[in-house]
């Protein structure tokens, strides 16, 4: 299978606080990556320098094109579909313009959001503000959908939600990575994640511990549970 | 084009036409001008005014409403656009609609070359950008006075609109209807661009800079492009104030024309394109109303209005007068109507 991501030496840091030091990854092509680790390990940190919204160094390249010295518009332009924690949906437009106003031509357009999320056809007219977190959660992955991206970046997407809505949003994580969407996916719920991600890793202090097929951790919960609990 | 393209482009433009759907009562607030104008023959100077700060003002709404750029110097485009005007007219070239045609370019062109000073820093350091912007131009329009004639002001003929209606003091109704004009086709642009997916997400891009620029939208870019319409804009209230007065004069440049218009877009409330017009309307009726009473003390009582303003909350204001009018005509951009 082709590479699609690959990572080196990446250095990211706020300030004076370096919070990844020569990290390494790949990642190929229609693979998903589940990112774990504790607080503080750098798991949002790593999202958001691959989409370059922290100063950062060293090389990143997405189907060969290097994004390294890229701003994060054309990260963005050349594949990366961002999805962040805080979810940061646009309140004062509509659910359906906050769609369209970062739409990139592809095969992922409105309808085929709306057939992945119902619930946000439903709601097409109202306020991004006017929604509840799970709703949000999923106009937040829609929107980076919009953006038809070679690789899907999903920064801790069932925090602060509901059981059941947690229920739906990875039901609907697990589809799109069955199409073949390549994915990483930073959480702290490890069982969740495991059960539709190819592979794994584990980050402490900014650096990968473990890295192994989910198969593998699932099978192994006590060496995983160790792994999480132990890191720091 | 496939069943299923073809389907989800009729969604998109069923859903772009019906946020470009004119409503009723947007439709009659926009019949109301025109009709005083005609009924009121004697307050078309007053109205000619109100259209035409109501026009700059929108052109603020564009680059603080939407844009999130704030500015203490968006006179720079407004005299720009009137010195444009008064000294094309001044040389013959007095055809107003070619004149206010070039001074909106020009003023859009200052805009775009300006607005990558403005984009750097902050808030504060937007402030201080623009009001020297405009302080540099005063002084420039002064030192310059073979061309601008300095403190004594320009003062030149502008031809008939149309080679029949005359702009000048003969011709007042004809003055206000032609600003109105003017006021109703830019509003009708900005409204369109403002819907558009442009317009999307240059409000996108206020909201937060960094989250629409990882989200594909190219923020710097977004923010020149309404910082220069915004300027075009103003630049066409000020070739509007040349053409109907006759005369243009240094305080064209002046802080307070920056400030006052700050405060009427702050009365009406940014972002939503209407908020322009009506602060317009409320401050230069209420200085037209109090001054008559009190000449000296107006702006006493314009203040006092701020105050009670931001003391109450506009929100409060607004919401009061949703209850009683259910007004869709002043939903903000995107919003449903009630």
């Amino acid at each position: 299978m082709a590479e699609l991501l690959r990572v080196e030496g990446l250095r990211a840091s706020y300030g004076e606080a370096v919070v990844i030091e020569g990290l390494d990854l790949a990642l190929a092509d229609g693979r998903s990556l589940a990112v774990l680790g504790r607080n503080g390990a750098g798991k949002t940190t790593l999202i958001n320098a691959l989409i370059g919204a922290v100063k950062s160094s060293g090389r990143v390249t997405l189907g060969g094109v290097d994004l390294s010295r890229l701003p994060s518009h054309r990260r963005a332009r050349a594949g990366l579909g961002w999805c962040p924690q805080e979810r940061n949906i646009f309140r004062s437009l509509t659910v359906e313009e906050n769609l369209t106003a970062v739409a990139l031509p592809g095969p992922w357009n409105l309808a085929r959001v709306y057939a992945m999320f119902p619930r946000l056809e439903e709601r097409r007219a109202n306020m991004g503000g006017q929604l509840s977190g799970g709703e949000q959660q999923m106009l937040a992955i829609g929107r980076a959908l919009m953006l038809n991206p070679k690789l899907l970046l999903l920064d801790e997407p069932t925090e602060g939600l509901a059981p059941a809505i947690v229920d739906e949003l990875l039901a609907a994580l697990k589809r799109l990575a069955a199409e073949g969407l390549s994915m990483i996916v930073v959480e702290q719920k490890a069982a969740k994640i495991l059960r539709f991600a190819d592979e794994a890793i584990i980050l402490n202090r900014g650096a990968i511990v473990v890295r192994a097929a989910s198969a593998a951790l699932i099978a192994d919960e006590g060496a995983l549970h160790a792994h999480l609990t132990a890191a720091g | 084009m496939s069943a299923f393209a073809s389907d989800e482009a009729a969604r998109v433009s069923r859903h772009l036409l019906r946020r470009r759907r004119w409503r009723p009562l947007e439709i009659a607030a926009w019949l109301a001008p025109p009709a005083l104008i005609l009924i009121f023959p004697s307050r078309a100077l007053l109205i000619n005014e109100i259209l035409i700060l109501g026009l700059f003002a929108l052109s603020l709404d564009l680059a603080l409403g939407f844009g999130g750029l704030v500015s203490l110097g968006h006179a720079a485009f407004l005299g720009i656009g009137a010195y444009t005007a008064g000294i094309l007219a001044s040389r013959g070239v007095n055809d107003p609609l070619l004149g206010l045609l070039i001074a909106s370019a020009l003023a859009g062109l200052a805009g775009l070359v300006t607005a990558p000073l403005v984009l750097r820093g902050a808030d504060l350091t937007r402030l201080m950008v623009t009001l020297g912007v405009s302080l540099l131009l005063g002084e420039l329009a002064n030192r310059n006075a073979w061309i601008t004639g300095g403190a004594d002001g320009l003062d030149f003929t502008v031809g008939r609109l149309f080679g029949v209606f005359a702009l000048d003091f003969t011709g007042r109704r004809a003055a206000a209807l032609y600003s109105f004009v003017v006021l109703f086709v830019l509003f009708a642009l900005a409204r369109r661009v403002m819907r558009s997916s442009f317009g999307q997400s240059v409000q996108a891009v206020r909201q937060s800079r960094l989250r629409a620029g990882a989200l594909g939208v190219p923020a710097n870019r977004r923010l020149i492009a309404i910082y220069g319409l915004a300027a075009a804009y103003a630049g066409a209230a000020g070739a509007l104030i040349a053409e109907t007065t006759q005369i243009v004069s240094l305080d064209i440049f002046d802080f307070h024309r920056s400030a006052d218009v700050l405060l009427m877009l702050i009365i009406g409330g940014p972002g939503y394109l209407y908020g322009g017009l009506i602060g317009a309307a409320i401050f230069v009726g209420l200085r037209d109303l109090i001054s008559g009473a009190t000449p000296e003390y107006w702006e006493f009582w314009i203040g006092l209005l701020l105050v009670a303003l931001v003391s109450v909350g506009r929100e409060r204001v607004e919401a009061a007068l949703a209850r009683f009018a259910r007004r869709p005509y002043l939903t903000r951009p995107g919003e449903a109507a009630p």
